[in-house]
């Protein structure tokens, strides 16, 4: 006698706790064998990019802290660098450097949340708790510099909000030498456990060509070995006087885009050092009164420093009708903003393109043949921000 | 091709009757074309030795309601052999159906989705067209721009009917947007300004 079986639909998410967030991944299983998986998502959706046009352009920043709310900085480097290409105005070097260090200390943040909830989606709980003690280290270093430990709003077009308060460089220099020992504790916890080579080994094996054909970025597209990272093919703002190297991986499956990760972070604690090493004392935002507001002191003293200083947070500066795509090397891939300005003081439309939209749709051709304990792992290493997935 | 202005002359010189316009900005390379040669036109830049564009990195669309050809659809393709970006764009009417890339780029499934989410654009051959980031039933499409930054609906938990519920939006206070436009020039006239004065002197 032969009896009819039917194919199991699974609701994963949106409440469960490996699902990163609110995904409601919708899950046809064969058995244990996932036949299927549809993505829903949109459950984070707030409008952002209608908002963004109903904003100036520095009331827009903000808005892209909440994107990837783990690392925030590097998102508003995106558009901070759009409004400067159309505007044509020059980022004092020292803002360079610091909008750099902080670039790279969201990408330690990013991928420090990443692998240690990788590890423990596959069962390992430590690394979380050595991983987050770290990151909160260095969110209190957003803290002094920006006032707000995660929602920054620190950029700006032609440089920084405020400089950097007196102490913080060597408290950060401090930190570059006592956090490598913490990546080696991490990684002798990982890299050779043996239940964690076994859930990640071979799981989710991207190809290169699909890499490329699934518009993957960042450690997606590392890890299958195509070498390619924006700061060194595209640099933007000083990455091409900093000496850094870029991981690759070679099977491209959960466990070569964690070794990618980790050697990430090591390579931005690199630069974090020589960003350290060169900065100078200097200005920190562009000094065109028209862009940026004038220091407080000169408000009480200056007539026209008053005016500028009003006019900026009313109407706002103006940006030139013209339309740009900028991108940059978010920890998650390439984060773009394509910015249609028409000439007022309000962007016309911006296109926030998240790194981590493209990653998901993936889902169904990643998972497809893998066994259900596998969802978990293949989600972790995508490495899904639903802040910037849903916008 | 190696630089931008070859290849804006190889796209030219290949595909003359299809491009309307070439324009190099910003270090990218804008395109316009005629919505009928989307596909030709991105299978060649997709394929040829010369250009390999082979990441499709996003796809978009501007709503210009005051326009005859309502909305501008834009796509943004990248080379990683020759590290360029191209602009791809072409002007569609309201309620035209367009070609779908999700053949060319399965990458492009969602994007299309968004776009037909976003603005109420239909592409034909796609394979799962849904509305992919607003709530399940929703009406409207967001980011057309006579769509309200409010929105039409408000949802809440209902006690009476014991289930969540869709409402018309209330609000205590409209949404207030004050004009602050003023004939003030900025920035690029000013320094102008400065600079001529400067030489005077």
């Amino acid at each position: 006698m032969t009896k009819k079986i039917k194919n199991l639909n699974l609701n994963f998410g949106p409440q469960h706790p490996a699902a990163h967030g609110v995904l409601r991944l919708i899950l046809e299983l064969d058995g244990e064998v996932v036949e299927k998986a549809d993505p829903h998502i949109g459950l984070l959706h707030r409008g952002t990019e209608k908002l963004i046009e109903n904003k100036t352009y520095m009331q827009a920043v903000p808005y892209f802290d909440r994107l990837d709310y783990v690392a925030p900085m590097n998102q508003e480097h995106a558009f901070a660098l759009a409004i400067e290409e159309i505007l044509e105005i020059d980022v004092p070097i020292r803002a360079q450097f610091i909008r750099v260090m902080f670039c790279e200390i969201g990408r330690i943040l990013s991928h420090i949340l990443n692998v240690t909830t990788q590890a423990l989606d596959v069962g390992a709980l430590t690394p979380s708790l050595w991983g987050f003690e770290e990151r909160e280290t260095l969110m209190t270093f957003y803290e002094r510099a920006s006032g707000s430990r995660l929602h920054a709003n620190y950029f700006r077009a032609g440089g920084v909000h405020q400089d950097l308060p007196h102490g913080l460089e060597n408290d950060i220099a401090k930190f570059c030498q006592t956090f490598p020992k913490i990546i080696d504790d991490l990684e002798s916890l990982l890299t050779d456990n043996r239940i964690f080579k076994q859930r990640n080994v071979d799981i989710g094996i991207v190809t290169k060509e699909d890499a490329l054909d699934y518009s993957f970025s960042g450690v997606m597209i590392r890890g299958s070995g195509v070498p390619w990272d924006l700061r060194k093919s595209q640099p933007y703002d000083c990455y091409d006087q900093l000496d850094f190297k870029i991981p690759i991986g070679k099977n491209g499956d959960c466990y070569d885009r964690y070794l990618c990760r980790i050697e990430e972070i090591k390579e931005s604690v690199s630069i974090i050092k020589q960003c350290l090493l060169k900065m100078e004392k200097g200005p920190i935002k562009s000094l065109d009164g028209k862009i940026s507001p004038p220091p407080k002191k000169d408000i009480k003293q200056s007539m026209e420093a008053l005016i500028h200083h009003f006019k900026l947070f009313t109407e706002g500066y103006r940006v030139p009708k013209d339309e740009i795509y900028t991108a940059v090397e978010a920890p998650k891939g390439e984060f773009g903003v394509y910015l249609i300005s028409d000439g007022s003081s309000k962007p016309y439309k911006c296109k926030i393109r998240a790194p981590g939209f493209s990653h998901l749709q993936s889902m169904d051709y990643l998972i497809k043949g893998h066994m259900l304990a596998d969802v978990p792992a293949v989600l972790g290493s995508l490495d899904i921000v639903f802040g910037e997935v849903d916008r | 091709m190696n630089n931008l202005e070859d290849l804006e002359k190889k796209i030219n010189s290949e595909l003359t009757t299809k491009i309307n316009n070439t324009d190099i900005k910003h270090g990218q390379l804008y395109i316009e074309i005629d919505k009928d040669d989307l596909i030709d036109v991105t299978l060649f830049i997709k394929t040829n030795q010369d250009t390999k564009f082979r990441q499709l990195m996003d796809i978009t669309a501007v709503d210009y309601p005051e326009n005859p050809q309502r909305f501008k659809m834009i796509y943004l393709f990248l080379s990683h052999e020759f590290n360029q970006r191209i602009i791809l764009s072409y002007l569609i009417n309201e309620n035209e159906v367009i070609s779908s890339l999700t053949s060319i780029f399965p990458g492009a499934n969602w994007m299309e989705r968004e776009v037909f989410d976003m603005y109420g654009v239909s592409f034909k051959d796609h394979p799962d067209l849904r509305r992919i980031l607003t709530d399940y039933g929703f009406e409207g499409h967001p980011l057309r721009k006579d769509f309200p930054l409010t929105g039409h609906t408000e949802v809440r938990y209902s006690e009476d009917q014991k289930k969540v519920i869709n409402e018309p939006v209330k609000l205590e206070q409209n949404y207030r947007n004050f004009d602050y436009e003023s004939p003030w020039e900025g920035t690029k006239y000013i320094k102008e300004k400065i600079e001529n004065n400067d030489k005077k002197n």
